[in-house]
């Protein structure tokens, strides 16, 4: 069990800067979920933190150590790759005991043998331990590959995709047994992912990064609900976030060509009061446009269905004002058809606002 | 625009029977989605649909034509594997283009049709810049304009988005609906993600070792799966299944036993009582299949409710799911984003018994008459 910090941290290849002054603390007993789109400098950081990369600038602490000078092996980290790397004509017993019989250690086989039980407890493999790891399915090997790192108790636990391979079926059963063992072994969980949905079903903290930044630190609720700027409002949420370009005029927020009209209220001309741009950026949520056959008070506007995509729970309307075209949600049971018309009722109160110029939130 | 129909497709690999005896309509304009796990015969179909598989029975009929020996060139259809592959070398209307310069049309000719293309999929002011200068999204673009471009009768798509990052294959989905909108060409689509079968097709098509299990919409397909095999397979969170069996209460009453850890059990509508009775499904092994948004939970006590623990809590934003043990069984539940109760919590949960599904347990097959 440990923090992990990191100070400054910047790492080049050539002239590409994959970790651009990166700040990070990570705290004891966390699990820290580092999300961002191929390419970010997830994997970087945390080869980095692992002691597999040497930084050019910055430091790295684990449990308030200095590691820069550190081999990972001293690091005493557990890295879960996104290619389950077992050794393949051994067993799972043996593939488990392996880490535990280092020189390092001194372990006595009294000891090796009651670590390896608790192990397959906690990941229900106890059934697996006598074959070899060619005979098993995908998900069974990635078990075994977390079961590995657990074993040794190490500070840290650094994932790398470790669930992109799986199909999704076990993928998904997968992020609630990862969440459960965290919860159980009450360890620092650092987890690198490009897929929103791991982010935001595991995560205690959440960071968003792209091209070597960190844009957001935060709970997956102020991700979702508070996004700093307007990558971390696409990236996050699924289906993603609509964003429109307005232009603010009195108490209106102008939509293409007067499309849409938006009435503001208190909320937001509070927040563009010291505002003095004419142009904004207008992110609304699909589930925060609720789709009705009636026309309401406020924000109603009459759209027609372009297409739609039926996910079973609800229907994600892609719905066409003029040459408007935007996201909603909406019931099964509302029976909604493609060339239809519907009210879209905005719900400005649940919405972002942007700076046109700068992307960041107003 | 082409109508495809398959009669009685049989293909062999060795003892190996890829495609057992499969027959579909597939209309003019539809988007149609075969979907299945590796190895359930979806690629297979696809490639005796474009004429790179001979069946080794039945018939292919496109536009009533039986094109069943017919070389995959004289089918005029275009098949299209990846949409992300394009030519680093030539600028965007280069790669447009270039399948129109192998069938040797004319310079203006092809302009036009990349024109066409191009307003199509709104990337006219990119004609001139080469792949590394474009976004992702751009890219994809580009190469779905090379996939239209040659207008053939019908689309046929393998998992063409399959290795993208989650993010972009969500704008994937909707940009090839889109299109799929605008152009209307008839379009089968081979994926194992339940998810882009959903959000994509007209009509989806589930295979599974060779067989079709069910077609129908997806909304067919989500509420009214024919068997454990679908109703497993659609679906995220996926359905809940719980092992019951249909018993008389005190008063005489059908009721559904859960079955084995948890010693409950839950009325029942009298619809579903009246299927039990006729299809002689009484004191059977049944499976209870529900939907996480249709499990109801409940921080309070509450009549017909089932007490148990809060066993995990993941959040997406836009909803929660919360799994809970009933028995040995995990059970999840779709919530509101502001349901947050504690691990460890206990809570209740009911089950709206007017939405689920009920399978018999010998053979998987769905009791429940067509809604």
């Amino acid at each position: 069990m440990a923090d992990v910090k990191l100070v400054s941290l910047t790492k080049t290849f050539g002239d590409i800067i994959a970790v651009d002054d990166m700040d990070l603390e990570v705290r004891d007993g966390e699990f820290f979920v580092l999300l961002g789109p191929t390419g970010a400098g997830k994997t970087t950081t945390l080869r980095l933190i692992a002691g597999l990369e040497k930084p050019n600038r910055g430091e790295v602490y684990i449990d308030n150590i200095f590691v820069n000078d550190f081999n990972p092996a001293v690091r005493d980290v557990a890295f879960v790759f996104q290619y389950y790397t077992l050794y393949p004509n051994y067993t799972v017993r043996q593939n488990l005991e392996f880490p535990l019989r280092s020189n390092l250690r001194k372990l006595s086989t009294e000891e090796i043998n009651k670590k390896v039980a608790e192990v397959t407890k906690v990941l229900h493999i106890e059934h697996l331990l006598d074959r070899e790891t060619v005979n098993l399915s995908g998900g069974e090997m990635q078990r075994v590959a977390i079961g590995r790192a657990i074993v040794r108790t190490p500070k840290v636990f650094l994932m790398d995709e470790p669930l992109s391979n799986l199909d999704a079926k076990l993928r998904e059963e997968m992020r609630a047994e990862l969440t459960r063992l965290h919860f159980d072994l009450g360890s620092t969980f650092f987890y690198v992912t490009h897929d929103q949905i791991e982010a935001m079903t595991m995560g205690d903290r959440v960071a968003v990064l792209n091209e070597g930044k960190i844009l957001q630190i935060g709970t997956p609720d102020e991700i979702y609900n508070l996004p700093k700027d307007v990558f971390v409002a696409r990236f996050i949420g699924t289906p993603v976030i609509n964003l429109f370009d307005a232009i603010i005029e009195k108490d209106t927020l102008i939509i293409g060509k007067r499309d849409m009209v938006c009435s503001i209220f208190e909320k937001q001309c509070s927040l563009l009061k010291n505002y003095n741009k004419k142009n904004l950026i207008l992110g609304i949520r699909p589930e925060d446009i609720d789709v009705s056959r009636e026309k309401q008070k406020d924000n109603s506007f009459k759209s027609t269905v372009y297409f739609k995509q039926s996910m079973g729970v609800e229907d994600i309307l892609n719905l066409k004002i003029n040459s408007i075209i935007f996201k909603a949600i909406a019931s099964p049971k509302l029976q909604t058809k493609v060339g239809e018309t519907f009210y879209a009722n905005i719900n400005l109160d649940r919405s972002h606002l942007f700076d046109t110029e700068t992307n960041k939130r107003i | 625009m082409a109508e495809i129909v398959l009669r009685n497709i049989v293909k062999r690999f060795g003892s190996l029977i890829a495609v057992n005896d499969l027959s579909l309509d597939i209309a003019d304009r539809e988007f149609l989605v075969l979907l299945g796990p590796s190895g359930c015969g979806k690629t297979t179909t696809l490639r005796c649909i474009s004429g790179l598989e001979t069946p080794d029975e039945g018939k292919i009929l496109i536009d009533e034509e039986d094109v069943t020996l017919k070389r995959a060139s004289q089918r005029d259809i275009a098949f299209v594997f990846q949409l992300y592959a394009l030519y680093p070398h030539l600028t965007a209307y280069g790669n447009i283009a270039f399948p129109l310069l192998t069938q040797r049309f004319d310079k203006k000719k092809i302009k036009e049709e990349v024109n066409k293309a191009a307003e199509i999929l709104q990337i006219k002011h990119i004609l001139n810049k080469k792949p590394k200068e474009l976004s992702g999204g751009d890219m994809q673009r580009v190469a779905l304009g090379r996939a239209i471009v040659r207008r053939p009768k019908a689309f046929l798509l393998d998992e063409p988005i399959g290795t993208l990052d989650a993010k972009f294959r969500e704008e994937m989905r909707a940009e090839l609906k889109k299109l799929h909108v605008d152009i209307g060409a008839t379009t089968v689509y081979v994926t194992h993600d339940q998810v882009e079968a959903m959000s994509m097709g007209d009509r989806i098509v589930v295979m599974n070792l060779g067989v079709l299990q069910q077609v129908g919409t997806p909304y067919e397909i989500y509420t009214d799966p024919k068997n454990l095999f679908v109703a497993n397979f659609i679906g995220s969170p996926g359905m809940n299944f719980v092992n019951c069996r249909p018993i008389r209460d005190s008063s005489g009453k059908l009721v559904l036993s859960l079955l084995p850890s948890i010693d409950t059990s839950i009325s029942i509508p009298e619809e579903i009582q009246k299927i039990i009775v006729d299809k002689n499904e009484e004191k059977k092994d049944l499976i209870l299949g529900v939907r996480p948004e249709d499990v109801m939970l409940s921080l309070k006590k509450e009549e017909n409710y089932i007490k148990t623990k809060v066993f995990v809590i993941e959040t997406t934003g836009s909803y929660n799911i919360i799994d809970i043990k009933l028995g040995n069984e995990i059970v999840r539940v779709r919530t509101l984003p502001t349901m947050m109760p504690k691990i460890g919590e206990t809570v209740y949960i009911g089950i709206d018994m007017k939405r689920v599904s009920i399978f018999n347990k010998e053979d998987g097959n769905s009791i429940m008459n067509s809604k």
